[in-house]
């Protein structure tokens, strides 16, 4: 294949000062979040707002006799109610929101989310009517008056029992609860399996969980027949698609459609997810009633109402030589999708790809079946799949290294691609229906750099002797991952200069946390010769940007961002050409800074803010042709995802009597390509870390047999807090990516990858007791224990 | 997560909270910090008709040293006494010490500044601090209702899981703790999975020396390993009169986790789990509660 959209990175026009991208300004958002004066979804107060609450399924699968909804109308306060016949026409079920990628021979049974269960339910939290009310109180008061009538039906809860042929079926149009079967082949696994030096073979599991976002999910809808206009608050990370839908379903043309993702208090994947239903329903319950509605999804709504990631079941054997080379991996698995799947094949796909890391593997047989189970819908969750292929690949390695008798740092050396092996086609297919091809790297670095940073030569006689002779169990990981990221299709921005020398850029993406106001200001004022602080960021509102996807894939700085660097580039042109008339110089003696052009060597100069009032003429005549203003919109369409890399190292302690474990020490060498703020950055590797230790050590969805979740709340359902995270030390390496201007790749999902896979490995060096395996995350303290009792009751 | 309609009264004195409580019957229950009690309204879990609010009643607060309602020369807590109160008076770190250990492992900091003692006792978690100290320290609980006031032994006042001899139109006034004998230590000890949750497993240990470093009486009280606190009896009666040596240290944790207790099992932990907590736990705080009786 053609790797021809190549970029010299970074770009030759970037001027020498004052430098912005690679600076570390304080966030342009802060002020006004700790304050208290950004808008969060909860924050809209209208005239008249009416509150809705759901009434949600108690069971995970049954058919729907009856819905009664007259006790819940005649509650006072209450002011309409509907189920699932009271929608008409608009009751549909939603978008195939992620088609399957073109793979050969790929099946795919497609069943998406109604926006109210009608005839059947199929999962605890399936919303099944709603409630209207002049407050929320009443809301749910009037939601526990309404008489639901469910004869519950056998429940599908496990993934191989899902796809025995006895088990209930979840969809009756479908001949079974497989979802999709996907196989993806390099090479020959079968021969090169006959001819290995030794086989490695185990089963894992790897769960994931909630993203648990700080702020649930909300929704304000305000139809204003007047105006005609519909304004939608939602706290979706993708507004535009959002609002192409809703014009779509209530037959509104798009200009009279807006939806605004304010500020949001994390989103991690599920955000991205649509529709909700309850995205379906408030628009519609609003123009209807003629009056705003508000729905803020609460803590315990969110462990069913919002999407989640879980569990895979791992087979796989990893083929080596004497030397530990990789000469192939067979890995099938099955996952869960829940209820519903929406969201198509994106969490095995990425699992499926992830999986070979930053290695040369030159076969490959990758098989998953997604099984239809009783459970709420499953959508990417930071990391979104990854985690898992990493956990399977390294635990194999690590298995290869004990066999062969290789140190664990070098048998990942020996099968490390080489800088000079990129682009490297892994001959399969990503989540962007692209082939998973590497676009650089340099993953013997980052290694190095964490081995020295962790002192891996030093531990084992240093440190984890001296424990060791103290009777204490301390123990040190180090794992390599590498993340896809920044996929397509594309993104805008607008960037445009206000007489007075105000900076305006505008984007589509929304923005649920990640400094995007701070570092795409950045990249806009290095262009422009102005401080970040210059310039005023508008994110997530269709009726100022109107074209774009939104934020997922880590994809933010590297599509959206190249789209705001681009578009400054554009201004910088217009400012440059224009500057270049009236000061009567060539362009190549203007100096851009501070935000004003100067001839350079002589004492001429004229401000940004004089040059786009000249822009913009009240009076007299301009040359045919001229557009008015300093602005421009431009776009920013990759060719294909790029590949984020890194190292991560921990050293912890166990107390064997109690199977309690602290971090001592966490290390994390990370490749974003070229870095646009240091400390965003850093606050995302942090973020991601903590997710990874939520993943590896506290947080796990709990369901029973009938498929009820125990634990939804965050009394049972752990966070890591504060004392949980170890100060993370961080050290970057920058292979800048070839495939965009900027040089950048993602970073959002980057801390949460490999941190199961590293947990397992410290855990089994800390203890070093025979027959001590980790095969499955996440893990706790009582399953740790039992681990160990088993590992000493077998040896 | 709003609760269901309810109506709310605050009355001016603990008579007249009695007295409301007695005309509302069953419906009605005494708010106090609140954060037991509004978490599970918030659910709909419980939906009391009327709340009534005893937390401004300051003769229901406060701690005092000696005499004062009691007989014994002990220590008064007032029910709506804070656990940040608690947690930081040098009263109760030299009187009851091992009450003064247990605070910082009850919830957050922002709990503890509105969660009070009587509200604790009166919930009677399983997996509560206060519950088990009280039963630790022989306690004496004071309650007050329509027909006065009465005292009850701590042992007495647990009947269960989430059940105490509290009538629902009486309220918990105070706590009466004795003076400990000479030559006593005591260590509080416990393990939950994040710093401010509830307890997997907690211990209690109270262990008097005579002169020549004898056990003459150690008592083991456990959490969150049955219905209510768990007296280690077995344990308790194997340590009397015997010198508090490693392995007597180890039998007692033996002895509690496979025959004093009898523990649940949750998501958080496996009864056997729990087990081994108990037997680790305990072993370590009688030792510490040796040390500090042999140095008190
Ligand atoms: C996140 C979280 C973590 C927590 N962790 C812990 C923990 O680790 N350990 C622990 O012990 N507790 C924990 N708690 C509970 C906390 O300690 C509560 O404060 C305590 O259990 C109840 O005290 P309260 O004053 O808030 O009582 P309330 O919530 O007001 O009342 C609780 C119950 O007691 C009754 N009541 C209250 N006062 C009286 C009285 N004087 N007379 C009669 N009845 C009364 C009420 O009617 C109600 O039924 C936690 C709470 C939260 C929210």
């Amino acid at each position: 294949m053609s790797h021809d959209t190549t970029f010299a990175a970074p770009p030759a026009e970037a001027p020498a000062r004052p430098r912005q991208v690679g600076e570390s300004p304080l966030r342009n958002e802060d002020r006004r979040l700790l304050t208290g004066e950004a808008l969060f979804v909860d924050d809209v107060h209208l005239d008249g707002m009416l509150h809705a609450a759901f009434v949600r399924s108690d069971y995970a699968h049954g058919n729907v006799k009856s819905v009664d909804l007259t006790a819940a109308l005649e509650h006072p306060g209450v002011v309409a109610a509907y189920a699932a016949h009271d929608l008409g026409d608009y009751w549909e079920a939603g978008p195939l929101l992620v088609p399957p990628p073109p793979i050969d021979d790929l099946e795919f049974h497609a069943a998406t989310q109604v926006p109210l269960a009608k005839g059947k339910v199929r999962h605890v939290g399936e919303p099944i009517a709603v409630v209207v009310a002049r407050s929320p109180y009443e809301a749910e008061d009037g939601a526990a008056l309404v008489e639901v009538d469910i004869e519950p039906l056998d429940v599908v809860s496990d993934l191989k029992g899902g796809l025995e042929p006895d088990s209930p079926r979840i969809h009756d149009q479908l001949e079974s609860n497989l979802a999709a079967h996907v196989i993806q082949r390099k090479g020959s696994w079968e021969e090169v399996r006959e001819r290995a030096h030794r086989v490695i073979k185990r089963r894992f599991w790897y769960d994931h969980g909630a993203s648990a976002p700080m702020e649930n999910r909300g929704i304000v809808a305000n139809w204003d027949a007047r105006s005609r206009e519909l304004t939608v608050w939602d706290t979706t990370q993708a507004p535009i698609p959002i609002r192409n839908g809703l014009a779509a379903m209530l037959g509104l043309p798009q200009s009279e459609v807006r939806v605004i993702a304010p500020f949001i208090g994390g989103g991690f994947g599920p955000k991205i997810m649509m529709f909700y239903p309850e995205e379906v329903l408030l628009p519609w319950i609003s123009m209807r009633l003629g009056q705003p509605v508000k729905w803020i999804e609460d803590r315990q709504e969110s462990f069913f109402a919002t999407t989640q990631e879980r569990g895979q079941d791992h087979e796989s054997e990893l083929a080596v030589d004497a030397e530990g080379r990789i000469l192939g991996v067979r890995d099938e698995f099955l996952c869960d999708t829940g209820a519903y799947n929406p969201y198509g094949l994106t969490i095995p796909i990425n699992t499926q790809c992830t999986l070979l890391g930053p290695y040369r593997v030159p076969n490959y047989h990758s098989e998953f079946r997604m099984v239809f189970t009783n459970k709420p819908i499953c959508t990417p969750v930071r990391g979104a799949g990854r985690q898992h292929g990493v956990f399977v690949m390294e635990r194999l390695l690590d298995r290869a290294a004990d066999e062969l008798g290789i140190d664990r740092v070098e048998i990942r050396r020996r099968n490390y691609l080489t800088p000079e092996e990129f682009p490297h086609d892994h001959e399969i297919i990503y989540q962007d229906f692209k082939p998973l091809v590497y676009d650089s790297g340099n993953y013997a670095e980052a290694m190095d750099r964490a081995v020295e940073m962790i002192d891996y030569a030093g531990f084992e006689s240093g440190a984890g002797a001296a424990a060791r002779s103290e009777g204490r169990h301390v123990g040190l990981g180090i794992v390599s991952y590498v993340e896809g990221t920044g996929v397509g299709p594309y993104e805008g921005a607008r960037v445009g200069i206000e007489p007075g020398g105000r900076i305006n850029l505008v984007t589509g993406v929304g923005t649920q946390g990640q400094g995007h106001f701070t570092s795409f200001a950045q990249i806009v004022a290095e262009q422009l010769g102005v401080q970040a602080s210059d310039v005023e960021v508008v994110t997530g509102d269709t009726a100022r940007f109107g074209w774009g996807t939104g934020t997922f894939a880590s994809r933010g700085a590297v599509v959206a961002g190249n789209a705001c660097h681009a578009a400054a580039l554009e201004v910088r042109k217009k400012v440059l050409t224009m500057a270049s008339s009236v000061l009567g110089a060539a362009e190549e003696d203007l100096d851009l800074a501070e935000g004003v052009v100067r001839v350079v060597g002589s004492g001429e100069s004229i401000s940004l803010g004089e040059l786009a009032a000249l822009a913009n003429p009240l009076r007299g005549a301009v040359t045919p042709g001229t557009e008015p203003g300093l602005e421009a919109t431009a776009y920013f369409g990759p060719e294909r995802g790029v590949t984020a890399s890194g190292v991560h190292a921990m050293i912890l302690e166990v107390d064997p009597d109690t199977a309690l474990v602290r971090i001592l020490r966490y290390v994390v060498v990370h490749d974003c390509g070229r870095v646009i703020n240091p400390m965003i950055v850093e606050g995302q590797i942090h973020g991601g870390v903590a997710h990874g230790i939520g993943n590896a050590f506290y947080e796990e969805l709990v369901f029973d047999e009938g498929a009820q979740l125990l634990n939804a709340s965050f009394m049972d359902y752990l966070l890591p807090t504060a004392t949980d995270v170890p100060t993370i030390e961080t050290d970057h390496v920058e292979t800048p990516s070839p495939l965009n201007p900027l040089g950048v790749k993602g970073v959002g999902e980057a801390g949460a990858i490999p941190v199961g896979a590293l947990f397992a490995q410290a855990l089994e060096n800390a203890l070093d007791v025979d027959g001590f395996e980790v095969r499955e995350i996440p893990l706790s303290p009582n399953r740790l224990f039992e681990l160990m009792r088993d590992a000493r009751e077998e040896g | 997560m709003k609760p269901a309609p309810f109506r709310y009264v605050r009355p001016s004195s603990v008579d007249e909270a009695i007295s409301v409580l007695a005309a509302e019957g069953y419906g009605a229950k005494p708010l106090a910090g609140g954060q037991s009690l509004i978490p599970t309204m918030n659910f709909r879990l419980a939906q009391p008709a009327v709340l009534v609010d005893i937390d401004r009643l300051d003769e229901l607060r406060g701690i005092r040293d000696g005499g004062g309602d009691g007989a014994t020369n002990g220590l008064y807590i007032g029910a709506m006494t804070r656990h940040s109160e608690l947690e930081r008076s040098a009263v109760v770190r030299d009187r009851a010490p091992l009450l003064a250990e247990a605070m910082p492992w009850i919830a957050h900091p922002q709990i503890r500044n509105r969660g009070t003692m009587g509200g604790s006792l009166a919930h009677a978690d399983p997996a509560a601090e206060l519950p088990a100290v009280m039963l630790a320290l022989d306690a004496r609980i004071h309650l007050r209702g329509p027909a006065g006031d009465r005292t009850v032994q701590f042992c007495d006042f647990c009947t269960g899981f989430f059940s105490t001899a509290l009538a629902p139109d009486e309220l918990v006034t105070g706590v009466e703790i004795p003076p400990l004998p000479a030559g006593t230590g005591t260590a509080f000890l416990e393990i939950s999975r994040r710093q401010g949750d509830f307890a997997l497993v907690g211990v209690c240990a109270v262990v008097t020396l005579d002169a020549g470093g004898v056990c003459t009486r150690a008592s083991l009280t456990l959490l969150s390993v049955g219905d209510g606190p768990v007296c280690a009896k077995t344990a308790e009666d194997a340590l009397r009169d015997r010198t508090l040596t490693p392995d007597a240290v180890r039998d007692a944790g033996e002895a509690v986790a496979t025959i004093d207790i009898d523990p649940p099992a949750d998501i958080h932990a496996s009864a056997a789990y729990r087990r081994q907590l108990a037997r680790v736990l305990t072993a370590r705080a009688l030792d510490t509660a040796a040390r500090r009786a042999a140095g008190a």
